[in-house]
């Protein structure tokens, strides 16, 4: 009687299924005693599974990268404003430091203007650097100083 | 119309006086008090359940702990992770505050350069100072770039070294800057379509384009506030980086 009700409670069974056969009240041994043509209907329902999953997975691959490419694209163009002051900064920041720590050692050594002028164009060699890090042309700093 | 007004700071409450200055609450440090409430009211009040399954304020908390913490293991490496508290914090203190300028009539205190620079010498002197306490004399490898000749080697360490000390001013002029332009062209553009509206019929036709060119920008600027808080985190990262393997 249960097992009547598990038979009639198991969602409608697809094309390749074979119902179960039932020989008796021996029903617990019945993974060990099954027919050839079940077990051949099992294994091309295995096989077709494995290819669909395997199809599915190459497009959701390919899906994902198509998406990833869109978003890099978009984000590259609508951030070029944020690259410009990136890069800008860099430079700046670079004139600012050098002029402002040759004035300093002017102010403290009485070298005017040497130190002004020499760390000035150090100052620009600097920025010039930090740009070449930002954009990724030079290696980073404590990378060695040849990229690769 | 004036593109400048809104960066005005203004006294809400004086507090007192301390050495002849004055100690004031302002709209600024509002702001701040404000972005620390939300972020830690929502941190606390999204995982008070600490459901296994999470509801959508929590999942929002865990991804923004999973971007931080992967940010922070892809850039300074898993030994990084000690700094993961100061990067966090940095992130979304800028975020939240970035996002409040972008609401109408709220007070964008990133675009106050004196906010990020302290900011930005946070970072800096965390660098040093746990450079030179984990790695001691070996963090001034960091100066000197591996296979260069002996000859040019002075000139390089100080171009190295000036490169160095110009990164605080980057980052926090990049932050600022960003978050300032961005500002006044809104103003300006948002001016625009006041102006021509004033004008008659034929200027309401004209406003058509500054007023779609605003709600564009909107949408730009709303990007800018996110990329803005990301760059300076993973800066931050980079730089952190330097102090726990500098020379590799």
């Amino acid at each position: 009687m249960c097992m009547f009700a598990a038979v009639f409670l198991t969602p409608t069974p697809r094309r390749h299924y074979v119902a179960p056969r039932f020989h008796g009240h021996e029903g617990f041994a019945m993974a060990d005693r099954r027919l050839p043509d079940d077990d051949e209907a099992l294994s091309r329902r295995l096989h077709q599974l494995g290819t669909r999953i395997g199809e599915a997975g190459v497009k959701r691959k390919q899906d994902e990268q198509e998406m990833r490419e869109q978003e890099t694209k978009s984000q590259s163009r609508s951030s070029n404003m944020a690259r410009g002051f990136q890069l800008s900064s860099e430079f700046v920041a670079g004139i600012l430091v050098g002029g402002f720590v040759g004035w300093v050692i002017d102010r403290f050594a009485g070298s005017t203007p040497w130190g002004l002028i020499v760390c000035l164009l150090l100052g620009f060699a600097a920025g010039t650097l930090n740009v070449m890090r930002s954009a990724g042309v030079a290696a980073q700093q404590g990378d060695g100083w040849k990229k690769d | 119309m004036d593109p400048i007004h809104q960066f005005n700071i203004s006294k809400i409450y004086i507090l007192g006086h301390f050495g002849g200055h004055e100690i004031a609450i302002t709209n600024s440090a509002l702001f701040m008090f404000a972005a620390v409430f939300v972020i830690i009211g929502g941190m606390l009040f999204a995982t008070v359940s600490g459901a296994l399954v999470p509801n959508r304020a929590q999942s929002v908390v865990e991804t923004t702990y999973e971007f931080v913490a992967g940010m922070v293991r892809q850039s300074a490496g898993e030994s990084g992770m000690k700094f993961f508290p100061l990067v966090f914090a940095l992130f979304s203190f800028i975020l939240v505050l970035n996002m409040f300028g972008m609401i109408p009539g709220l007070f964008a205190v990133t675009s106050h350069l004196v906010i990020t620079v302290f900011l930005a010498a946070v970072v800096f002197l965390t660098v040093i100072i746990y450079g030179f306490w984990h790695n001691g004399f070996r963090f001034f490898k960091l100066f000197v770039p591996s296979g260069v000749p002996i000859y040019i080697l002075p000139l390089i360490v100080a171009i190295e070294v000036l490169s160095f000390f110009s990164r605080p001013i980057s980052h926090s002029v990049r932050l600022f800057a960003n978050v300032l332009a961005g500002h006044i062209t809104l103003k300006v553009f948002a001016g625009f379509v006041a102006l021509l509206g004033g004008i008659g019929i034929a200027g309401w036709i004209g406003a058509i384009l500054p007023l779609a060119l605003t709600v564009a920008l909107t949408a730009l600027e709303l990007l800018v506030a996110f990329l803005q808080a990301y760059v300076f985190a993973i800066l931050t990262c980079i730089y952190l980086n330097d102090a726990i393997h500098p020379g590799h």
